[in-house]
């Protein structure tokens, strides 16, 4: 046994040359906001400059309007934008609404008060732009409007003509989700996809970068999504079990989730356990106990946990036997040989002949077995218990599985479809109806993972249904020739293996147009054929629709603010541009402006929300707060637990598929990857790239994965200064781990692989597990002359290789190696 | 001096997004470097390591912190031609007329309020928005904190309704310039002295 002392001292306590008092511990170590001083750089327009101050001073009349962040962070906030001379001087945050779970104040977090920073910024994207030379060499030539209108309708009629519909991908992007006319996701109600089905559709993605293998998991473990209880029911709970989930930092919003957990929190003072190998935001805040694991063993955490409850007793049969397939030989589908329930597989009677027994378990994870019987007894004792999880522990290469076991651990122990209990997924929240009346029907049906399109452009006919995912035909026929890319950043950023996709985007013979739609030079933007500068959403009327917030709904119209600055346009009427010159501008706009269709919107919405006020009403409350809100947000499968045989479930069997009948035929008739399973039960899988290959190799000994930072909203709100200065991209590392290779707190260190090489400082911290680091995922790739990318983006780091069952993103399923720079 | 003002902190609740701090900047438009709140996060501790498992015993938390208006202002005691002062109030405030940029009161100061902003060539610092007090608004950071951790008012309203504890690590020890601060301590925070742990984020404040 070895004790590890661990936290680093800050030594330089006045970088800046300015001495200080070094008897006192705030002083001592306060100097770097001086050195940041005194090496301040020029901020030409940008906040900082002296605007909002100086506009205060001469006491102009400032003109106070509603907007909202959009981003995709879960949540959506208001903001009051204040307006002097046609620009926006100061953003306030929601004063309206009480400090009650259900009509809370929606204060904005850290990045949406920082909004201003965003629309002022140097990288604002100002006029059309068409690529010069070589795909992201970074040469533009300034276009038309008119001429980029033509080139992009030329391109999309061709490509068309050439190669169908099906070559035409509108790739996943979430930098503008809460609006509904500049929506940039989900794909098929923006208006690109508006514009394409106009003209016979383009090719589909299904899932997400967020959820890809929890969407896997739920189709064959319950039938589909479901949602868990909304976490203001923790209330409800005498145990909250949060496995990877982290509210506090990934839903930041002062009236979102973050606010409804810690409200939650303090009123219930429900005991509170987060498992996860990061000290989260959310374990510091609301936990009484913090659990930390090795990256992608939370199946197996969940197996032996499974052991113990098994062995002695403690599990609800009651519940399983009436509720689940397959948890013992006694509930299996049938002509299923024995051994292949859960209970086999927990007692060694399965085919892989391992007992999961609590020291199993603690050899993968990493967590004590005695800790494991612990967690085991207080879990299935403790009626009931609230147990959801976050969307890291399925970002993996064994991400269903992760998923499901959790899943299974809730039907263990009796929890599912109550008040204070969950599904295991992660939390559902209250959602006003609104109504979509700008949604259209896209004729294509082909659909690929949405993690696949790299694929998809470098060996489209290759991939079918069995050995690639590929929904609504058996094959994919052409491969991807066209890509729109609206307010996204996955092109590159935001994928695996930032090399490797850039190096597919520069052979133009692959994928031959590229449209993004963006307000900044993004890394996705640098890969563009035709940049077009678009409006931000407080440049432009639109109606908001809510973000997740416990049991409140609300809605908010968004206002003009301020009119596009250079020559921005809207998403709205460059779609109606280029509709207009492929003769489809009438069905596209079914004539209406912006304004109308938000008039229009909001009627229809009226009628399943009668209270929901009127366009001149919500324009000038700018919020509006469902008055009746329900008293807890959600209780998911009421019904299915009070009667299954009533209202079962849309799986084969109708019931929770602990033993998924599908996955069983899938395990058999699908193509994979060497080395990768699909299987029926919830096990723990080893992987590629997983924590046990990470300690037997010595060339990448640590495991990678990214969390969600307090900076940006994945690659939202990067490079701003103000951001930077409040939380500049660091890579997390244990002292175990720093002590082993020289590092010292704050040192420059380099993060590599065999993909690629980022260069970022190091934060060395007793809040992240031995054998683990994090570098916060959305950091903007900025390579050095030597391809460095000192911009620390982790998907530098991250590979293309996807999950077996829903072709997930597997971003936390990465070996990395850390030296001194 | 009539009523004092000053600060209420619930680092129960701090998460240490820093929403206090870009408020704050986006209210007074500060430039990079010059951060009338800054936060630190304090934190310290061991893993013990037996075989393949680990556990922690380690703890963490967050210190928000502005300028306190401290009793016995020593900003104010060291500036050389009295443009640091301390109004009817007890808000201490920089009078531009006068400041001459020293950095005297940056340099007395435990708590780095009073911030020197090279672009104006003089001292900057919190003075709990005199200007939106004005309105009946509270303060930027207090308005914006999405945790509800901030509050301010009259000191002895403020300790009154929430104690009176400010000694709390990595802060000074309070006898030194007297802060009008009342802090809800975190569950880990330490006190003043008896500190094993180190702030982890020292280029952040």
């Amino acid at each position: 046994m070895t004790a590890i002392s661990d936290h680093p001292t800050s030594t330089d306590a006045s970088p800046g040359g300015i001495s200080r008092r070094s008897f006192l511990k705030w002083s001592a170590v306060a100097g770097g906001g001086v050195a940041l001083a005194s090496g301040t750089r020029q901020l030409g327009l940008l906040p900082g400059a002296g605007l909002s101050a100086s506009a205060a001073e001469e006491g102009e009349d400032l003109e106070t309007l509603w907007s909202a962040c959009v981003v995709n962070c879960g949540s959506c906030c208001p903001l009051r934008m204040q307006v002097a001379d046609g620009r926006v001087v100061r953003v306030l945050p929601d004063d309206t609404g009480d400090d009650d779970l259900g009509s809370q104040q929606i204060r904005a977090c850290v990045r949406g008060l920082n909004y201003r920073q965003r629309m002022y910024t140097p990288d604002r994207l100002k006029t059309p732009m068409k690529r010069v030379g070589k795909r992201g060499g970074g040469e533009w030539e300034e276009i038309s409007w008119e001429q980029a209108y033509d080139e992009i309708a030329e391109a999309v009629q061709r490509i068309i003509d050439e190669y169908g519909n099906e070559a035409i991908y509108l790739n996943y992007g979430t930098g503008t989700i809460r609006g509904t006319i500049a929506k940039s996701w989900p794909p098929a109600i923006t208006p690109i996809a508006r514009l394409m089905n106009t003209v016979g559709g383009y090719l589909n993605h299904y899932a997400d970068y967020s959820t890809a293998q929890i969407q896997g998991a739920v189709a064959y473990h319950y039938g589909g999504w479901i949602g868990a209880n909304s976490l203001d029911d923790a209330k409800s709970a005498k145990l909250q079990v949060m496995f990877g989930n982290n509210p506090l930092e990934t839903r930041m919003s002062g009236g979102g989730e973050l606010w409804v957990s810690q409200r939650t929190r303090e009123q219930s003072k429900v005991r509170t356990i987060v498992i996860d190998p990061r000290y989260s935001e959310t374990a510091l805040g609301v936990a009484d106990e913090w659990v930390p694991l090795r990256p992608g063993t939370d199946a197996a955490l969940v197996a032996g946990m499974a052991h113990v409850m098994v062995s002695e007793g403690l599990h609800d049969q009651e519940f399983l036997d009436s509720h689940c397939q397959g948890f013992d030989e006694d509930h299996m589908p049938e002509d299923i040989p024995a051994g292949n329930s859960y209970v086999a597989y927990l007692m060694g009677e399965g085919p892989d002949g391992v007992e999961k027994t609590p020291q199993w378990a603690a050899s993968i994870t990493g967590v004590p077995a005695d800790t494991i019987v612990r967690l085991a007894r207080e879990i299935a004792t403790t009626k009931p218990t609230y147990i959801n999880q976050g969307w890291g522990p399925q970002r993996h290469a064994n991400g269903e599985n992760q998923a499901r076991a959790i899943f299974t651990l809730v039907a263990m122990t009796g929890n599912i479809g109550i008040r204070g209990g969950s599904t295991g997924e992660r939390e559902g929240s209250y959602g006003l109806p609104m109504a979509n009346p700008y949604a259209s029907e896209n004729p294509v049906e082909t659909s690929i993972p949405v993690f696949a399109w790299t694929d998809a452009v470098e060996k489209g006919p290759e991939m079918t249904a069995t050995n690639a995912g590929i929904q609504g035909a058996e094959k994919l026929e052409v491969p991807i020739k066209m890509i729109w890319n609206y307010a996204g950043n996955a092109l590159t950023n935001q994928h695996g293996d930032i090399n490797r996709t850039i190096e597919l985007l520069e052979d133009d013979s692959k994928c031959e147009m590229i449209v993004v739609i963006d307000t900044r030079m993004t890394v996705s933007a640098r890969y563009a054929d035709i940049l077009l500068p678009d409006a931000m959403n407080a440049e432009q009327l639109d109606l908001v629709a809510q973000g997740s917030a416990g049991n409140m709904g609300y809605a908010i119209l968004g206002n003009q603010v301020v009119e596009p600055p250079y020559d921005c346009k809207t998403v709205y009427e460059m779609c109606s541009e280029i509709a207009k010159r492929l003769g489809t501008e009438e069905a596209f706009t079914e004539g209406r402006t912006q304004e109308e269709w938000v008039r229009h919107i909001l009627d229809a919405s009226r009628e399943d929300i009668p209270d929901l006020p009127s366009f001149e009403e919500l324009k000038e409350m700018g919020v509006w707060r469902d008055p009746n809100p329900p008293e807890v947000g959600y209780v998911p499968l009421q019904d299915f637990r009070e009667d299954p045989e009533e209202h079962p479930l849309p799986t084969p069997s109708g019931k929770i598929e602990i033993f998924s009948t599908q996955l069983w035929e899938m395990a058999e008739t699908w193509e994979l990857p060497e080395g990768d399973r699909i299987t029926a039960l919830p096990e723990h899988l080893d992987t590629w790239e997983g924590p046990a290959e990470a300690r037997e190799r010595d060339d990448y000994p640590l495991q990678c994965i990214g969390h969600h930072y307090k900076q940006r909203t994945h690659s939202t709100y990067g490079n701003l200064p103000w951001l930077e200065e409040a939380h500049p991209q660091i890579v997390w590392m244990n002292p175990v781990d720093a002590e082993e290779r020289g590092i010292a707190n704050d040192d420059t260190v380099e993060v590599f692989n065999e993909r690629g090489r980022i260069r970022l400082p190091a934060r060395v911290t007793v809040r992240i597990a031995p054998g683990v680091v994090s570098v916060p995922q959305g950091a903007w790739f900025t390579p050095d002359e030597q391809g460095v990318d000192v911009g620390g983006s982790v998907n530098t780091l991250t590979s293309w290789r996807q999950s077996p069952i829903h072709k997930g993103n597997a971003q936390h399923t990465t070996l990395v190696q850390i030296t001194r720079a | 001096m009539a009523v004092k003002l000053g600060f209420y902190f619930d680092q129960t609740l701090c998460t240490g997004c820093k929403a206090c701090q870009i408020a704050c900047k986006d209210k007074h438009d500060l430039p990079l470097g010059v951060n009338w709140r800054r936060v630190a996060e304090y934190g310290g501790g061991t893993w013990q390591i037996t075989g393949d498992t680990f556990a922690p015993n380690i703890f963490a938390n967050y210190m928000t912190m502005a300028c306190n208006h401290c009793d016995d202002a020593v900003c104010a005691d060291v500036c050389p031609t009295t443009a640091m002062h301390q109004r009817e109030d007890g808000v201490v405030a920089v009078d531009d007329d006068l400041c001459v940029g020293c950095r005297y009161c940056e340099w007395a100061c435990p708590y780095s309020a009073p911030q020197y902003n090279a672009e104006t060539g003089r001292m900057s610092k919190c003075d709990l928005c005199t200007d939106f007090r004005g309105e009946g608004l509270d303060p930027a950071c207090v308005a914006a904190c999405p945790s509800r951790a901030l509050d301010w008012g009259p000191i002895d309203e403020l300790r009154e309704k929430y104690g009176d504890v400010a000694a709390i690590a990595p802060l000074p020890d309070p006898s030194v310039t007297q802060p009008n601060l009342v802090i809800t301590p975190h569950r880990s925070a330490e006190p003043v002295g008896a500190a094993t742990g180190a702030i982890n984020n020292p280029r952040e404040v």
